[in-house]
């Protein structure tokens, strides 16, 4: 098989599957590749290829046993920093957890080892999820592999790096306000959010409880498919997760078909603050979809305008309480002078220490939505448009079969232009954050190039909950009408650094 | 206090609360990034919305349990070995009562 790196995960999954190459030989193949580009992308926070080598040795054996019959074994995958990895350094981006390693596995962690799916290591992301950039990393930026001088989105930058500048063929990122769609988008790759409660959150390091959901990230629609069917579905050990079949998303995958279904253009996402060139893309994509045979329309959801400022409230809320475990006493760095300090002089030392400004800034935004005399006007004002919101997706999906927007407004911009203008980077989400509000599922996947900067742009479809099969029986079914033009996938255009 | 208004006094009180050691330089610029973030979002106090139920959570369950069978938890080393300090089987912690010994 030529290049191993080059290939997707369920390539590689058949090829080791008839024993043509071993998991440890895609493996190997995969650390050459970060060895060659990751000090220049800078995806990864933590490797350690020995004892990957020897995970992938164990795999190669279990498969020669006939032990293991998963779709995906002996393929590798990266995780973002985010999720609990047992004795492997976590540090969710955040100097505060520096060296700490987590006692156990998050659940994602434990089903991908047991269906034989091989770490690679840990990703780059913004510190503690909060960012859309990957520039508010404790360890440093990640760069975007179409252009190391800009930023690969974020808070998933990482992962979505790593997956773009085929480092790994799959990724685990997680989605608070578009952290897995909107790098997805400005890298060029596929990523999805599933339907809240559809993918366990047991062992992710929390942001926002209420919004918080892991799910795929690979290159293309049928990868991201794969992984979602061994990610999701019911976990005790989370009260919140969905106790009901995941849908069948490889079989829809492979339907890829979109005759007769009904797509929703929103009207409030595809307007002022979007670039041209986005937009021009997102156009050619509805006039595809619509020679496929979908019916396409455009519905309104006046609500979405609020929906940035209710995020801003009830996220920083969620995070202020969530972050308050970060205190120097049980994990993690501790500042302490040994001057006979008291724990709350401790505790207010190791936090301004350990965190960073959007870190700090998101936490006191929280402290003050959540404080007495405030709490209705904020906090409960946007849990309010949170229904509102919720009510606009209910009337679209009663006309729809799925919505469409671009992913994010605009192209990836250069390392450092919004990092000292936190309300510009927020704007980086207004297409996504709606969808976490409400807890539906989503997609973006490349939908092409924005002629004014070459840079890949990203197309969203929105399901409504638990209908995630809806998201890549459309994804697959544009996906290949896009790679028929190309003459194949975007990612193939990517450098090859 | 207007909503919205943010001064350095509050940022002080707000770092205090959530126990953050705030620079002077970090008082003063998150003084300006608060009031500029809020006076961004409270357009959302604009939407009547006094009728409309609150939503604090995507799905709608309440009261999830699980049948009441014990199972082993982490170990004591488990917790240990991440601590930054630890000792007889506690988390050791500063001091957190009274004057300085």
């Amino acid at each position: 098989m030529s290049d191993l790196t080059r290939q997707s995960a369920a390539t590689l999954a058949s090829a080791i599957a008839r024993r043509e190459v071993s998991s440890e030989e895609v493996t190997r193949a995969h650390f050459d590749r970060i060895a060659q580009v990751d000090e220049r992308v800078h995806a990864f926070l933590h490797v350690d290829p020995e004892s990957s080598i020897a995970r992938a040795r164990e795999v190669d054996q279990q498969l020669a046993k006939g032990e293991l019959l998963s779709p995906l074994a002996g393929v590798p995958i990266a995780f973002k920093d985010l999720l609990a990895t047992k004795g492997v350094p976590t540090t969710c981006g955040s100097r505060i957890l520096e060296g700490w390693r987590p006692p156990y596995n998050a659940t994602i962690v434990d089903k991908l080892n047991a269906a034989g799916v091989v770490s690679l290591g840990k990703t780059n992301m913004d510190e503690f999820a909060m960012g859309s950039s990957t520039e508010h990393s404790g360890y440093g930026p990640t760069h975007n592999p179409w252009d190391l001088e800009r930023i690969p989105g974020g808070s998933g930058g990482g992962s979505a790096a790593a997956v773009a500048s085929f480092e790994s063929p799959m990724a685990i990122g997680t989605d608070t306000g578009g952290s897995i769609r909107q790098p997805a988008a400005l890298t060029g790759t596929v990523g999805v959010k599933p339907t809240y409660g559809g993918v366990s959150r047991y062992g992710i390091v929390a942001l926002a409880s209420s919004l918080d959901q892991a799910g795929p990230c690979a290159r293309d629609v049928m990868d991201t498919a794969l992984l979602h069917a061994v990610i999701g579905g019911h976990d005790p050990r989370d009260s919140t997760s969905i106790n009901e079949p995941v849908p069948d998303v490889v079989a829809a995958a492979l339907k890829a078909d979109v005759r007769g279904m009904k797509i929703g253009v929103i009207k409030e996402l595809k307007g002022e603050g979007f670039q041209a060139g986005v937009l021009e893309r997102f156009n050619q994509s509805i006039e595809i979809l619509t020679d496929l045979g979908a019916e396409v329309i455009e519905v309104s959801c006046p609500h979405f305008e609020y929906a940035l400022g209710a995020y801003y409230l009830i996220l920083p809320s969620e995070a202020s309480s969530n972050l308050a475990r970060f205190d120097g006493m049980r994990f993690g760095i501790r500042e302490d002078d040994g001057k006979d300090r008291s724990v709350e002089e401790v505790m207010s030392a190791t936090r301004e220490k350990g965190f960073g400004a959007e870190v700090k800034r998101r936490i006191m935004l929280g402290t003050y939505a959540l404080s007495s005399g405030y709490y209705d006007a904020y906090y409960g004002q946007a849990q309010r448009i949170r229904t509102l919101i919720t009510r606009d997706f209910a009337y679209a999906f009663s006309r729809v079969d799925v919505l469409v927007s671009p992913t994010a407004p605009t192209t990836a911009f250069k390392i450092g232009e919004k990092l000292d203008n936190p309300l510009a980077m927020y704007l980086n989400d207004i297409a996504t954050i709606p969808v976490n509000l409400a807890g539906n599922c989503a997609m973006s996947l490349p939908i092409g190039r924005a002629p004014e900067d070459g840079l890949p742009v990203g197309l969203q479809i929105i399901a409504p909950p638990m209908a995630d099969h809806l998201l890549y029986q459309v994804g697959s079914a544009l996906e290949s009408a896009l790679a028929d033009r190309w003459g194949g996938l975007l990612i193939s255009e990517a450098p090859t650094l | 206090m207007t909503p919205g208004k943010i001064d350095s006094e509050q940022v002080k009180h707000l770092g205090k609360l959530a126990r953050l050691e705030l620079s002077p330089e970090e008082v003063a610029d998150y003084t300006l990034q608060l009031e500029q973030i809020l006076g961004a979002i409270t357009s959302i106090s604009a939407v009547a919305a006094d009728h409309i139920p609150p939503t604090s959570h995507p799905i709608p369950m309440e009261n999830v349990y699980r049948e009441d069978i014990a199972v082993r938890g982490l170990e004591i080393n488990d917790f240990a070995s991440g601590a930054p300090s630890f000792e007889d089987d506690r988390f050791r912690v500063p001091r957190i009562l009274g004057e300085p010994g």
